[in-house]
């Protein structure tokens, strides 16, 4: 028993591993961005890819992407080696990067009116993920007249209407105002415990990724490698209400700072 | 409030339409007619016919130049924006049209093509052309990254990226080249013959000069600018349909 147990246990724990990064290393000209860089994304959360600015963690995630290419390394997606952007990862915009002259249903539905999908259908898919995200009554309006946070909404129900298994999010809340960051940092809680996907999600905030991860690995600069992985624990099954006060949340934040201070400029 | 924008627009040409009456008026010289001079010999131009048949004529290489200047100035242009060695080769080539004094190379053109149409459609193709090109090459160079990346992350194809993303992002600058390159288009028709041959409203123009009947002269000038602002308004009427969003006003009208 206990030894079936322990030779099922690295079985186990590859099958719940749904992107695993492995000796990337990337360099733009001789600036060295990445260096034999491994990385482990557990299936079913979220895991913040965290450093002060210039450590790459965009790089890495536009990586993951199929964005662009490491100079070497690999990047397996459910077991599979990717070499470019596939459907099982769907991205979510800094920028937003909505079409301007397309309406919001357009913009919802383009991942799938790229994958071919018919008019009506896509349409009704993509005005399910509308409705989720709370932009009913929208459909018809275009990104300018749209708020910063309305934008990004868009932005979220694009990435969810292609229904990957992994979303990946570059700073998805940077460019919206405080508050309305907090409710999609609530929001994007529920998304995590309802949909069943795998979420990475680079911030540059200590707060915001101790706030939403399950997992947070810390990136250091010049060139980047994976300094530390943290795990909170105790306050991830508390209602969204209590984080912020937990001893754990604070002692966390606190970690990640002293071990970041010294290279902020 | 609605209605705003309009009696704006009629108000606009109601004070140039008065400025040219009263200059007309003053006089400021003998060859300036005033506006009602110049709207009673377009309305005899209009009424005997000699008006269609000028057009009929001058349309030829308006119509000719502008549709090649159009199809093959996009052409050319998203095709110089998409790549670099295409922009070394071509782009010299339509700074040098651009800034060419065209007036003086048109003894050059009737040399090569004769005095017939072709070398009409070439001053129109050169007036129109560079900045419809130069436009269109630099809006697909400055196409916002995150917008491709976004198209190719959702697994559009090379093509895709082009038709969706590219040339609808660069709409709005192409439909601008568009609009600046007709109207030297219409500039450009008249010079051909005003300076090759005078033929259509060239012809009237040049002959109505020569006899001193200077109200069909300028009638003839004013149905020239009306017909090119008739054909912006189209042009602005078929980028909106195209591209809607992008559509946050233009004072063109």
């Amino acid at each position: 028993m206990a030894i079936s147990q322990t030779s099922a246990q690295p079985l186990a724990s590859t099958a719940d591993i749904a992107v695993s990064v492995r000796n990337i290393s990337k360099k733009y000209n001789q600036t060295e961005a990445l260096r034999d860089l491994s990385l482990d994304f557990p299936k079913g959360e979220l895991t913040s890819l965290l450093g002060p600015s210039g450590c790459g963690k965009t790089t890495l995630l536009k990586i993951i992407a199929g964005l662009l290419d490491a100079n070497s390394g690999t990047v397996q997606v459910g077991g599979q080696t990717i070499s470019g952007p596939g459907p099982d990862r769907a991205f979510v915009f800094q920028d937003f990067a909505l079409m301007p002259w397309a309406n919001v249903i357009r913009n919802v539905a383009f991942g799938l009116e790229l994958r071919g999908i018919a008019k009506s259908e896509r349409e009704a898919i993509a005005e399910k993920y509308i409705a989720s995200v709370g932009l009913t009554g929208f459909e018809k309006s275009f990104p300018h007249e749209l708020s910063g946070g309305m934008r990004q909404r868009v932005g979220l129900a694009r990435a969810l209407s292609v229904d990957a298994q992994v979303l990946l999010l570059d700073e998805p809340f940077s460019a919206v105002d405080e508050q309305t960051r907090r409710k999609f940092q609530e929001d994007l809680l529920s998304l995590v415990q309802n949909e069943n996907k795998t979420f990475i999600f680079v911030t540059h905030s200590i707060e915001e990724a101790v706030y939403v991860s399950d997992q947070i690995a810390i990136l250091l600069p010049r060139p980047s490698r994976v300094s530390e992985i943290i795990r909170p624990s105790s306050f991830r099954g508390k209602s969204v209400d209590n984080i912020r006060r937990d001893p754990e949340y604070l002692d966390i934040v606190d970690q990640i700072w002293a071990s970041l201070r010294s290279y902020v400029e | 409030m609605k209605y705003r924008s309009v009696i704006l627009k009629i108000m606009s040409a109601v004070i140039v339409f008065s400025a040219w009456e009263i200059a007309g008026r003053v006089p400021i010289s003998y060859s300036f007619p005033t506006f009602l001079e110049s709207m009673a010999a377009l309305a005899v131009i209009t009424l005997d016919g000699s008006i269609f048949i000028a057009y009929a004529e001058t349309l030829k290489p308006l119509v000719t130049g502008i549709a090649i200047s159009g199809l093959l100035g996009i052409g050319i242009g998203l095709w110089v924006g998409l790549s670099e060695k295409f922009e070394w080769l071509f782009a010299p080539i339509f700074i040098v049209m651009q800034a060419a004094p065209l007036a003086a190379l048109i003894p050059l053109l009737v040399m090569i093509y004769g005095i017939g149409l072709t070398s009409k459609v070439f001053v129109v193709c050169i007036m129109a052309m560079p900045v419809i090109v130069l436009n269109t090459a630099s809006a697909v160079r400055n196409t916002p990254v995150s917008l491709k990346e976004m198209a190719r992350s959702f697994l559009a194809k090379d093509h895709e990226v082009l038709l969706k993303v590219i040339i609808p992002a660069a709409s709005p600058i192409i439909f601008s080249g568009l609009r600046l390159g007709v109207s030297a288009g219409f500039i450009g028709a008249i010079l051909s013959e005003l300076k090759i041959t005078p033929t259509g409203v060239g012809d009237i123009i040049t002959f109505s000069r020569s006899i001193a009947d200077y109200p069909t002269m300028y009638a003839a000038i004013f149905s020239i600018i009306l017909l090119a602002v008739l054909f912006l308004n189209l042009l602005e009427k078929l980028e909106n349909y195209l591209f809607e969003g992008n559509n946050r006003g233009y004072i063109s009208d």
